[in-house]
């Protein structure tokens, strides 16, 4: 969401702007998917419904329009990921609910890099 | 506003006590901190308890009633107070604000964490609930991954060792090795924390502070009748609260806690001190990054310095800035709602000259310093001699 009276960009969406309260509203803006790790760490002991994921890296993202947000960094080895890492954000399943529950996606982030693209194709 | 005492302290043992249950518990630390204040139940006012997540953990809710039915306290009012980790230095707060005000004389505040009655994956479950659930959770961070992500990225602004991560792990066990009601009455090495089982990396199991069961309680009066009570009243000399964003990627700073620096701004402003007043605090070392960041948002030392000034023993009992002398989070245990109010129970024994082995010389303020998920709430106190 874009403020419309001081231009913040935000992600995940708000209802209402935290800059400049209500004087802003809130219109849809799509943002373009590529950012830059800031930290990460990698989970070894899985939250319920992750245990055949790990371990994976969980980072914080800073995206380029400016809003940082957290997801997994997949398709990769995890320590692979370094601070700086350029990524870009996918669509994933992320998760079950239960063992014939509807499954859930959203996104989760990918390395772009000439050497994680070569590794990847085998 | 008139100014607030703390006249009366308890503790349980904090570990896991598989006998003993979440009534039993609160009555035990109300109990016996009546007896330490030497007034009689029919002379308390109101109560406050800091609790995190009764409903999870016990299936129950609405323990303000349970806990003052089970007190022999009914009808007096008794509220319960949740910010996640940092519920009983809140209600701590809540009974400070109170007794100021003057709406209530004499306030029972409590803190009580019963989590060793469900497995250990539900009780991360439910301790996960501290952090964004659609934002955070949702997406695979787990609590200990928030924390860890912030040391990483501390460790790489400022060049913090896992091994200056790790002695404050191992201060703060030797400490607990003092403190009768500690959960761990065990030291361990810079090794020993190195080589245990990595959980959300670089954090490893020892960098975590433990699933712990128990209470403590506090009984506040207004300071100017304190001495009809003891002879030794710890004034509450200055409270302070902050609030700060729930999702750790939307925080101003992901090197320490902004919460922190708020809250304690107002309290140190509050009490007319400042950090170089300060003789030793109960910092909230969920994690050891969390302790390095404390010290450094509380004022002890630089940005930056935290890591070095634990390596450099500035904070072991006997340092120039004692932290955790009761043994932390990471030695004492963490019965979540209860922390906040034990941590001041330190300081007031540490203030009263009775903390045996780790005892504190030549000083007369103290802070506490407690702190609700990755840093959602901050709540920090002052503590001094009311001598």
């Amino acid at each position: 969401m874009k403020c419309g009276f001081c231009n913040k960009v935000f992600f995940p969406p708000r209802f209402s702007c935290p800059v400049c309260r209500r004087k802003g509203t809130l219109e849809p803006y799509k943002l373009n998917g590529r950012g830059k790790i800031v930290t990460f760490a990698i989970t070894h002991v899985a939250p319920n419904g992750f245990e055949d994921q790990v371990p994976y890296a969980i980072a914080i993202i800073e995206l380029e329009e400016g809003p940082r947000l957290t997801a997994q960094v997949t398709d990769c080895d995890p320590n692979q990921v370094k601070i700086g890492d350029e990524v870009e954000m996918i669509f994933r399943r992320i998760g079950q609910e239960g063992s014939d529950g509807p499954i859930y996606y959203g996104y989760k982030a990918r390395l772009i890099s000439p050497y994680t693209l070569r590794a990847n194709v085998k | 506003m008139r100014k607030v005492a703390i006249i009366g302290v308890s503790c349980t043992k904090f570990g896991e006590l598989w006998d003993i249950s979440f009534r039993q518990m609160i009555v035990e630390a109300g109990a016996r901190a009546i007896e330490d204040a030497g007034i009689d139940g029919k002379q308390i006012d109101a109560m406050y308890v800091g609790n995190m997540s009764a409903g999870q953990f016990i299936s129950q809710e609405h323990i303000s009633s349970l806990i003052a039915d089970h007190a022999g306290l009914v009808p007096i009012p008794c509220t319960r107070v949740e910010a996640a980790c940092a519920s009983g230095g809140l209600a701590l707060r809540q009974g400070v604000i109170a007794v100021a005000s003057g709406i209530h004389d004499i306030v029972v505040v409590g803190g009580i964490e019963k989590m060793t009655d469900i497995m250990t994956e539900q009780t991360t479950e439910a301790l996960a609930t501290a952090a964004d659930q659609e934002w955070e959770a949702f997406v695979g961070a787990t609590f200990p991954g928030l924390y860890a992500m912030m040391a990483r990225r501390h460790m790489y602004e400022y060049g913090t060792t896992e091994e200056q991560m790790a002695m404050a792990a191992v201060k703060n066990h030797h400490n607990a090795c003092f403190n009768p009601c500690a959960q761990y009455q065990m030291e361990i090495t810079v090794d020993d924390v190195l080589k245990s089982a990595p959980v959300d990396s670089p954090l490893k199991l020892l960098d975590c502070s433990p699933i712990t069961d128990g209470a403590a309680c506090l009984i506040l009066a207004p300071a100017e009748k304190a001495k009809q009570y003891t002879d030794t009243p710890i004034l509450v000399a200055g409270t302070g609260q902050a609030s700060d964003t729930l999702c750790l990627h939307d925080r101003s700073t992901l090197t320490g806690l902004r919460g922190t620096v708020d809250a304690s701004r107002i309290a140190y402003k509050m009490a007319g001190v400042g950090p170089r007043d300060i003789g030793f605090a109960e910092v909230h070392d969920c994690f050891t990054i969390a302790e390095i960041m404390a010290i450094e948002d509380l004022g002890f030392c630089n940005k930056g310095e935290g890591g070095k000034a634990t390596e450099e023993g500035e904070t072991a009992i006997g340092g120039r800035i004692p932290i955790n002398t009761s043994g932390g989070l990471k030695g004492k245990g963490h019965p979540v709602g209860a922390t906040g109010i034990a941590q001041a129970v330190e300081l007031v024994l540490q203030l009263r000259g009775e903390a045996g082995k780790r005892q504190v010389g030549g000083t007369e303020i103290g802070l506490c310093h407690n702190v609700g998920g990755s840093g959602g709430t901050v709540v920090v106190h002052v503590l001094k001699r009311g001598d």
